[in-house]
């Protein structure tokens, strides 16, 4: 039972991650149509940007300028890659965009920082463990925890409660009637894609003491991401929210139960809820699209 | 299909009957190439034919995303695993059974053919941008359980391979498995051609340009779209056959990101839709890789994703694009 409960909370902690890096390829797929193959890129910039402010056991305040540093790279990606998918029309080129910065950027960090492995420590404070009905589990993966669900909170209210939000979600609706109303729509899509690319590079801090960074871990969160944003439903938050809930739930099941077939398991749970629900669990109410 | 040449505006331009002479020069072109290529160990040194052996390989891979994403109009990440199931299993094949190369080829074959329809079944549900997501979530699941699976070597890849024998004699020389990865790629490109230029092929282009009216048609879509994923899959497990053939030693690399994100590369570089196109440019972005990449430190991905980055934005159709330009632009003859 003890077990179970280490595993379940690794999952949450995986969730909590999975939720900040999917949330922007959710929405910016949903309102563009945009599949962001550099998200995983952007994801391993802030891992990397983490390794080199606070590789070698810094306190929480080099963390809090990690965080702010990747959040900032993350957001000049983003830009970046809003306004050059917007200079191509078709879908297909757009994917192939985002796939040819994706290359660069991920090979560009290993010419930085070389094809080590490098693993993280959580920030000084708060390294230590703490006993969970017997078992001693880490601080930080409680904390990162606690940092999804606040993250889902704010989000929700963001999106679901604010005007903002509200212009937001009538993007993903129907981009055309939204910018008939006057509203720049051009200015959405850019700030959604940055604040989304910023969000996933925070994760790649956040995640640093999980997963650590390394080439070729872009591809391996690109793909979690995926698998939470196509469960979950194409742009809706709550979908993103359930999606990674889920998908954190059974990787960490996986691993801890059958580590060889663990990517296995995470196409079956797909698979499963696709033939179920081909538009996912909760995608966002969209306009009849052709 | 003369229903919607009628009442379409313009389907499909490469669906329109070819002129005589037309086809003559294709079937000229089509030999003189395979002469060509036939010659290729005869002229060349060991290192270039091993190169070409390769490439061979790599261009029918490149050709089933072709099939998929220039005549059926579904842009795929995913062909790299059926590719490293046809990889996996020849060279299993080869190390437990039979070096025989026609026997490799037929597993690998049939396992490509089973893999496609259980994991085609779920993906050809979806449409556009969403499948190539699905296609990419596949490949890399795929590519995560090679990396993890012991069975397979897990990340050490697996090793240990014969060389390959045809009709009972081992072929003991770099040329003579070219010629073998020739031949088989040339049967391969012609089911493609033949069956990109059938009625089901193009049905499969209708699909791709009005799927709505192709069902108010009376045609089916699903299973014609499931139909060609199938065969996708089992022409880029021949190419892993291949690939095996070559290099007696698989990887879960071979079956990475890297490489679905080069195979749609050509595809674009060559230009979607036509055959030979996506071909030429299998045998670019190879020696790109695998050549200007040791002059750059060992970071050609670095190049490969600026190149694709201009060609998005300079080159939409590809080198085939080029090709179609009107005549006075045209510099070659």
């Amino acid at each position: 039972m003890d077990t179970y409960l280490v595993t379940v909370l690794n999952g949450l902690a995986m969730g909590s991650l999975l939720f900040a890096i999917a949330l922007g390829l959710s929405l910016v797929f949903g309102m563009m149509d945009v599949l962001n193959l550099a998200h995983g890129a952007i994801y391993l910039v802030g891992a990397y940007v983490a390794v080199a402010l606070t590789g070698d056991g810094a306190g929480p305040a080099m963390f809090v300028a990690a965080v702010l540093a990747a959040a900032a790279a993350g957001a000049v990606l983003g830009g970046a890659l809003a306004g050059m998918t917007r200079a191509t029309p078709h879908h297909l080129d757009q994917a192939l965009l985002t796939l040819g910065v994706a290359l660069v950027v991920a090979e560009s960090l290993t010419v930085v920082f070389g094809s080590d492995v490098h693993s993280l420590a959580a920030p000084a404070p708060l390294d230590g463990g703490v006993q969970i009905l017997g078992q001693t589990y880490p601080v930080y993966r409680l904390l990162v925890i606690a940092f999804g669900a606040i993250l889902a909170l704010v989000v929700y209210r963001l999106v679901e409660r604010s005007r903002l939000g509200a212009v937001i979600r009538a993007t993903v609706a129907d981009r055309a009637m939204v910018s008939a109303l006057g509203i720049d729509t051009g200015r959405v899509l850019v700030g959604v894609f940055a604040a989304g690319a910023a969000l996933a590079a925070v994760g790649g801090v956040l995640a640093g003491p999980i997963l650590g960074a390394q080439p070729g871990l872009d591809e391996k969160v690109l793909l979690l991401a995926l698998v939470v944003v196509v469960v979950g439903g194409l742009g809706s938050v709550r979908g993103a929210l359930l999606g990674a809930v889920l998908i954190g739930q059974v990787q960490a099941l996986g691993v801890a139960l059958l580590p060889e077939y663990a990517s296995f398991l995470l196409f079956a749970a797909m698979a499963a809820v696709l033939l179920m629900r081909p538009a996912g669990l909760l995608p966002a109410p969209t306009a009849v699209r052709a | 299909m003369k229903a919607v040449e009628t009442t379409a505006p313009a389907p499909a331009v490469a669906a329109r009957p070819r002129r005589p002479a037309r086809r003559g020069r294709a079937v000229a072109a089509a030999v003189t190439a395979a002469a060509l290529l036939a010659a290729v160990p005869l002229v060349l040194g060991a290192y270039p034919v091993s190169m070409m052996t390769r490439m061979l390989a790599f261009a029918v891979l490149v050709l089933s995303v072709d099939l998929l994403t220039g005549i059926t109009g579904m842009p795929t990440l995913g062909q790299a695993a059926y590719f490293g199931v046809g990889a996996y299993t020849a060279a299993l094949v080869g190390v437990h059974l039979t070096s025989d190369g026609a026997v490799q080829v037929a597993a690998a074959l049939l396992a490509g053919l089973a893999a496609a329809a259980v994991t085609g079944w779920i993906a050809v549900r979806a449409h556009g941008i969403v499948f190539l997501m699905l296609t990419l979530a596949i490949g890399e699941s795929v590519h995560q359980l090679a990396d993890t699976w012991s069975l397979v070597g897990g990340g050490n890849g697996l090793a240990g391979m014969p060389p390959v024998s045809v009709l009972g004699t081992a072929l003991p020389a770099a040329g003579f498995v070219y010629w073998w990865v020739l031949a088989v790629a040339a049967a391969a490109f012609a089911v493609v051609a033949l069956v990109a230029r059938s009625p089901y092929g193009r049905t499969l282009r209708g699909i791709r340009d009005n799927e709505a009216r192709m069902r108010a048609l009376g045609y089916r879509p699903g299973p014609a779209k499931f139909g060609v994923f199938c065969l996708a899959g089992a022409v880029a497990a021949v190419g892993g056959a291949l690939w095996a053939a070559q290099v007696r030693f698989v990887s879960p690399g071979d079956l990475g990101f890297e490489v679905a994100a080069l195979a749609l590369l050509s595809v674009v570089i060559g230009g979607s839709g036509t055959l030979w196109g996506p071909c030429l440019g299998a045998a670019l972005v190879l020696l790109v890789r695998d050549n200007l990449s040791a002059h750059v430190g060992g970071h050609g991905a670095l190049v490969l994703g600026a190149v694709f980055v201009a060609v998005v934005f300079t080159m939409p159709r590809g080198l085939a694009g080029l090709a179609r330009r009107p005549r006075r632009t045209e510099a070659r003859s």
